[in-house]
């Protein structure tokens, strides 16, 4: 690993704008994000995988992986994250390296050519490069190649140095913003700018989230400079230093961006969620009063509330029909990726039981508020062995599992409703239209006919045999 | 004979293969009560993990050594000791196997000697069978990491035949990767109909066909049994399929004396006969009569389906067997081969696939031949997607992934019945595109009618 990306790593552990990271003893601080991996237990992306998640949404360039086949062979085109134009992103391309390749020392040459045949053939706007681990630890210098071919070819190629060995998902994504900081933000102007600029961080557009809550913003005259990255196209991401207030969205993923971007440029920002209808109001009501704040006129404020009030409402109207189903329902709550709480909240207001949630990913002031919301924290916990949740689930002590991809099999294999909401999931749940759809979508896998006929035992598991003779004639 | 031609790029676009290390673990995936282990970092496991869950639509077990920078400069055998440690505690697997990735081989280490001193140090471990396959990213791709990490299960754990053992009436099978749970029990049922034993190695119909267990179960659930293994060296034959089989098929034979037979495809007709002559010899028996019957039915959907294959240009991507496999049996019933793309150059069958060129490449290299050379029909996975829709051409999906579509571990295409199902799965995508003859279609491009007229009274007939 290059001294410099030690440095860089170092820096982003040592994030002063992390709530969690603030509250660490120094030496704990040292000791970075992420635990020790356990060989033979752990789970979990590397480095490149999260630094991928956070810029892959970018639609209008070439995503470009030096290394090996595994990283992007096995990898490419595996999420949602929606476009609404161009299409470039979704290219698999990688460097595919071959023994001779890295016995000879070829590595660099490879990639230098890639970049140059890539930029010919799909005139990107621009190639993010992306090191893994092969190239890492034989020293390919992915910075200086990058450099030397923007230089040489008029567009920016911008070095993503997250190597999977580096650590986890979660430092890929801060390694990210990064490469966004050195190298991307701040390099073009916008065409125009106005006082009701934001910039939301954080959000990739997974499933078309993003459409759910922009025409919100839309309809008060806030105009989105970029979204980072979702559905994002390069230049929009390159002139974002213009935005007047910076919104992230629902993990600290991309805290260092927004630190940097207030520091650099006095964008100030706030943390907020998409998720529940509460959360989108004050989100709103956030941006509102922020950009009010840095000069937007005043009158922001009172159409902020007209909206919400709207909004909400209509929203709780259309909820309403399911409360009386849902109510009194228990729902196992598992995911590391969406708010625990303003899901929580969401559910609780459905008159729903939530008999266990995770807060394996949550910050301390995350746990406050499932404890606020919950009554107590008994049914906190930071994470359940996959056959504890399989036996939880056959003892039928939840009626449903809303969970993330690895662990529906488990609850479909104990026969189980289940609602995806984490990442890969196909539906879209943000906003006040996305809440409505996150019930209807428990409702309709809950009263699903399928889980009866699948629960009946087989013929010959039944109690009363059917007596032979009885067998013989109806036959 | 077709000729081999590198891809031009100096890179890979929309990549084709899937990597070695995965092949390795699906292959192990066919022992009963395993975990595949990958010795490399956290990532390539979490991304061969996510391919094989959206494939297979089931809870994957695989596990990692999950190195870091300073494990992997400094070596990773404490990883390696710890992860099966661990991984023996907590799952109690009766099988480990150890597939090497591209970042562990980079740097280098004798794996085999390290594993040696680890399973002798340390007795936790006993009672667990563990094999290693060095299967790096950069060499290869699925077949070669499925294939060596059969060789090595069977250099670990088959006896060498002790002379005055009897032969019994056992056939060993050593399936490809390109074969699906229905294939591999469709020839056991093909096998046992014989009154033959077989014993399949790996077996995927077993911990991969999608079943609902009665409780939780966290190694993999079916499949190969240990106590089968050691004694393979029993059997009247060996049966391989693809010539990526021929070396655990070799050593098998070289270890055992037991004699073996490959069979690059066992789609199609002609390869389904000389399969059940060889079964008809080896058990002393003629052909039951169901499978008469089979082979009729077979012969029968080839007549009434070979209209809709004729003079149909045809793209087909795949690894080197798949593509044999399947290019075979599309030209066999008169369709043209237009792009052939594989993988790797890592097979001597390449140059007998029944198209002009084999082009070593990715699927940016297989829309651009689709593209230039007309095709009507796409046969490839699903990333093959993308290609599809830009091309406005019918996908037909096969090989691995298969992640948007449901029931891949269920298709059936060997034997006389699998044969049968996929003509007529290739058949009715090609029927469903046809659409209904217009003035326009008929001139000024001659080639239209040509390939509409058969259509034309099929349709006829049919309704
Ligand atoms: S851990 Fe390293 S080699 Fe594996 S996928 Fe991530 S970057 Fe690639």
């Amino acid at each position: 690993m290059s001294d410099a990306l030690k440095t860089k790593i170092a820096d982003v552990f040592n994030e002063p704008g992390c709530a969690k990271n603030a509250a660490k003893g120094d030496k704990e601080r040292k000791k970075g994000c992420s635990k020790p991996l356990t060989p033979g237990a752990a789970a979990g992306g590397c480095a490149f995988d999260g630094a991928k998640i956070a810029l892959q949404p970018i639609t209008d360039v070439v995503h470009l992986v030096h290394g090996p086949l595994a990283c992007e062979g096995n990898g490419w085109d595996n999420r949602h994250a929606a476009s609404s134009g161009p299409t470039l992103y979704r290219l698999g391309a990688t460097t595919d390296l071959t023994e001779t390749d890295i016995v000879m020392g070829n590595g660099e040459k490879r990639l230098y050519r890639a970049i140059k045949e890539i930029l010919a053939r799909y005139a990107p706007a621009a190639v993010f490069v992306y090191s893994t681990c092969v190239p890492a630890l034989i020293g390919d210098d992915i910075e200086a190649v990058c450099k030397h071919a923007a230089a040489k070819f008029g567009t920016p190629v911008i070095p993503v140095n997250a190597p999977g060995f580096a650590g986890s998902k979660n430092l890929g994504n801060k390694l990210a913003g990064e490469a966004l900081l050195d190298h991307v933000i701040g390099t073009m102007e916008p065409e125009t700018s106005t006082p009701y600029d934001i910039n939301v961080l954080g959000e990739y557009n997974l499933s078309g989230e993003l459409w759910q809550v922009k025409p919100l913003f839309e309809r008060l005259g806030i105009r989105l400079q970029a979204c980072i990255t979702g559905d994002a196209r390069y230049r929009a991401v390159a002139s974002a230093h213009r935005a007047r207030v910076n919104m992230m969205v629902c993990s600290t993923a991309l805290i260092n961006v927004a630190r940097k971007m207030e520091e650099r440029w006095g964008i100030p920002y706030f943390e907020g969620s998409f998720y529940g209808i509460e959360d989108t109001s004050t989100a709103l009501r956030t941006t509102a009063r922020m950009l009010v704040e840095r000069g937007a006129p005043a009158d922001l404020l009172q159409r902020t509330e007209a909206l919400v009030a709207e909004e909400e409402t209509r929203a709780w109207d259309r909820i309403a029909p399911y409360r009386p189903k849902l109510t009194g329902k228990r729902v196992l709550l598992y995911t590391g990726g969406v708010k625990s709480w303003s899901v929580v909240s969401a559910l609780k207001e459905m008159g729903m039981e939530v008999v266990g949630t995770s807060v394996r990913k949550s910050t301390a002031e995350d746990k406050e508020r499932v404890k606020a919301i919950m009554g107590d924290d008994l049914h906190m916990v930071d994470s359940i062995p996959p056959r504890e949740l399989y036996a939880q689930l056959k003892e039928a002590k939840a009626d449903i599992l809303l969970s993330g991809g690895r662990t529906q099999f488990i609850a479909l294999k104990a026969k189980m409703p289940w609602v995806d909401i984490n990442q890969e999931r196909h539906h879209a749940f943000a906003g006040y239209d996305g809440m409505v759809e996150l019930v209807r979508q428990i409702s309709l896998s809950l009263f699903n006919p399928v889980w009866g006929d699948v629960r009946r035992p087989a013929p010959w598991e039944r109690d009363d045999p059917v007596p032979a003779h009885t067998a013989t004639s109806a036959a | 004979m077709a000729v081999i031609v590198p891809s031009r790029k100096g890179y890979a676009v929309n990549p084709l293969k899937s990597s070695a290390p995965l092949g390795a673990a699906l292959a192990y995936l066919g022992i009963e009560g395993a975990v595949p282990l990958l010795h490399g970092s956290q990532g390539c496991t979490s991304f061969a993990l996510v391919l094989s869950v959206r494939h297979f639509k089931e809870a994957i077990p695989l596990q990692t050594t999950a190195m870091d920078e300073v494990a992997t400069i400094l070596g990773g055998t404490d990883n390696l000791e710890e992860a099966l440690v661990n991984l023996k505690t907590r799952m109690k697997p009766k099988f480990i196997g150890i597939a090497s990735t591209a970042l562990v081989e980079t740097r280098g280490e004798d794996f085999e000697g390290d594993l040696k001193t680890i399973l002798r140090r340390r007795s936790e471990l006993d009672g667990t069978k563990v094999v290693f396959a060095s299967t790096p990213d950069f060499h290869g791709a699925l077949e070669d990491g499925w294939a060596k990490a059969v060789t090595a299960i069977i250099a670990a754990l088959v006896e060498p035949r002790s002379p005055g053992a009897d032969a019994f009436r056992q056939v060993n099978l050593l399936p490809g990767i390109h074969q699906t749970p229905a294939d591999i029990e469709a020839l056991r049922q093909l096998i046992e109909s014989f009154d033959l034993h077989p014993v399949i190695l790996p077996d995927l119909s077993g911990s991969l066909d999608g079943h609902v267990p009665d409780r939780y179960v966290s190694t993999s659930f079916g499949g190969t049994p240990l106590e089968a293994i050691a004694p393979m060296g029993r059997a009247l034959h060996t049966i391989a399929i693809g010539e990526h089989m021929r070396a655990p098929a070799l050593a098998l034979r070289d270890k055992t004396g037991v004699p073996a037979t490959l069979f690059p495809t066992l789609t199609g007709l002609e390869p389904c006969d000389r399969l059940v002559t060889l079964l008809s010899r080896l058990a002393g028996k003629p052909a039951p009569q169901a499978l008469r019957r089979q082979r009729s039915q077979l012969v029968d959907s080839m007549l009434d389906s070979h209209f809709h294959f004729s003079g149909k240009r045809m793209a087909i991507a795949a690894d080197p067997d798949l593509l044999y496999c399947l290019s075979m049996a599309v030209s066999g019933m008169g369709a043209e081969v237009v792009a052939a793309i594989s993988s790797t150059a890592n097979s001597p069958l390449l140059d007998r696939i029944p198209a002009e060129r084999v082009i070593v490449g990715d699927l940016a290299d297989f829309e651009d031949e689709a593209r230039a050379a007309g095709a009507e029909l796409l046969i490839t996975h699903s990333h093959g997607r993308q290609a599809a829709a830009r091309l406005g051409v019918p996908l037909m999906r096969a090989g691995f992934p298969i992640f948007d579509r449901l029931g891949a571990q269920h298709r059936l295409t060997v034997g006389y019945v699998g044969t049968r199902n996929l003509l007529y799965e290739i058949a009715n995508i090609v029927q469903g595109e046809i659409h209904e003859p217009r003035p326009g279609d008929f001139s000024p491009s001659p080639r239209i009618i040509v390939e509409e007229s058969g259509h034309v009274c099929e349709t006829a007939s049919a309704c």
